[in-house]
């Protein structure tokens, strides 16, 4: 009775992750394109990129998935609530990946830009092979926050129906009348997923942290 | 030296807003020589260097490396860049690569080397700053004075025409300036065209072909270095000439 328990609530951790890593990866691709076209794109597409920025930001993220859940799975596009779900988690975190990736590549400095023009590459160039590689470093710890933020509010998607850890631990508090238990359960995958993830992303910024020791 | 002219500014005009950064300079480059360029700060010195590699753009004049117009509309800058070598005074190794693949880049990703090939160039240049040894080394690990050399390491690969230094080793604790002038100075007697803006006068006096004095924006004199240091036509030259060296004298003593 336990596992059975215990087991129905796990296979909503398969959910969780699914949504998580779609709704990550995508809001990464989708930040770091507004970060470089905030940093290099000139005043009108930089200041179109901020306002993006400020409006997702500006809304509660359960409000945003829900109208962006309801263009992604309305009559034009037509997604499933899995999908409509993960890429509008996505949409949301997109906005906050970009301030994590456009402060990082301004910490990287101008005078690196400057450097890698002055031996002859070009800007894209400079960006790719220069400039990127030291802003994600610089990124990692802050994008670890944002990575267990998306995690966390991937139980949002409850709202539209997916069945991820939260749904079943509310059916199961339900039917069975534990809401302790349930919830109780719930809470430990989610904080044993966030501290894995915290993990890995510590022992990758360590792992490719720059030596500044003599050898 | 042949007298073959390699750089030539002509009527050179620089401005940030109302702000006049420098005005009407004119300067001949012949191949192979060194010019030094001295002169108080906030004169324009750094920023000329900057127009003449293309990394700031001039308000008016003309600049030609070996006769063609680079400041004409339409030209590849990038190709111009490559052609001359930058050295700053703030090193800007690129921090996330060993002292090897600083030198690289270049050569792979402008050049198109393949891989071998750059190496050993890569290497040739390490070897030529004096830093074979140090090449699997990041920026973090290399003291001031070996990071400077790399920057150089890293401009020569590029085989340019001319090579500006920005106050190379104002950023340099004291006992690291002399292996960068010594590399600096090496250049020189290997007739490579150099362009300098430094305050070590020693250095200028020793090395240097011609050495140029810059004011506000202006140059008020230039000249061979007996002759700008023993005869300096201009007052202000002599001032400047003297609390410079009033200056330098005492940072030996100590």
């Amino acid at each position: 009775m336990l596992t059975d328990f215990f087991l129905y609530i796990a296979q909503g951790t398969a959910v969780t992750i699914g949504v998580t890593l779609v709704a990550l990866p995508f809001g990464l691709a989708v930040g770091l394109l507004l970060a470089l076209l905030y940093n290099y794109g000139g005043r009108w597409v930089s200041r179109a990129a901020g306002l993006y920025s400020l409006l997702m930001r500006g809304v509660p993220p359960v409000v945003l998935l829900f109208i962006l859940y309801f263009i992604l799975s309305g009559r034009l596009i037509n997604l499933s609530p899995f999908w409509a779900g993960s890429l509008s988690l996505g949409l949301v975190s997109s906005a906050y990946q970009m301030e994590i990736l456009r402060g990082a590549l301004a910490a990287v400095g101008a005078g690196q830009m400057t450097a890698a023009r002055a031996i002859g590459l070009t800007r894209l160039q400079a960006i790719r092979f220069v400039i990127l590689p030291q802003a994600i470093r610089l990124a990692i710890p802050p994008w670890s926050n944002e990575a267990s933020i998306v995690l966390k509010d991937s139980s949002l998607v409850y709202a539209l129906g997916v069945p991820e850890i939260l749904r079943r631990a509310q059916q199961l508090s339900a039917t069975t009348g534990q809401p302790f238990l349930a919830f109780g359960a719930a809470a430990l995958i989610y904080f044993a997923l966030v501290f894995l993830t915290n993990r890995a992303l510590d022992s990758l910024a360590e792992r490719t942290k720059l030596p500044t020791q003599p050898v | 030296m042949d007298s073959a002219l390699i750089l030539q500014a002509r009527n050179l005009t620089k401005r940030y807003g109302a702000n006049i950064i420098f005005q009407d300079i004119s300067l001949d480059v012949q191949k192979g020589e060194t010019i030094v360029i001295i002169g108080p700060s906030g004169t324009g010195k750094s920023t000329l260097l900057r127009c003449l590699n293309l990394l700031t753009h001039v308000d008016s004049g003309q600049i030609f490396l070996e006769g063609e117009e680079i400041t004409a509309p339409g030209i590849n800058e990038d190709r111009v860049r490559q052609q001359i070598g930058m050295v700053f005074q703030n090193f800007l190794l690129f921090n996330h690569l060993t002292a090897l693949d600083n030198v690289m880049l270049g050569l792979t990703k402008v050049r198109k080397l393949p891989k071998p090939q750059a190496h050993e160039k890569a290497m040739h240049e390490l070897a030529r700053v004096g830093l074979a040894d140090r090449a699997g080394h990041y920026p973090g690990q290399l003291s001031g004075g070996q990071q400077q050399r790399v920057a150089i390491a890293r401009a020569l690969a590029m085989d340019p025409k001319v090579m500006l230094f920005d106050e190379p080793t104002s950023a340099l604790d004291p006992e690291l300036i002399g292996e960068v002038l010594g590399v600096m100075a090496q250049l020189a007697r290997e007739n490579m065209t150099m362009l300098v803006v430094t305050h070590e006068m020693g250095f200028a006096r020793e090395v240097a072909d011609r050495i140029v004095f810059m004011e506000k924006g202006h140059i008020v004199e230039q000249g061979a270095p007996d002759d700008l240091f023993e005869r300096p036509q201009h007052a202000r030259t002599r001032e400047f000439l003297w609390k410079i060296t009033e200056l330098y004298g005492k940072k030996e003593k100590k």
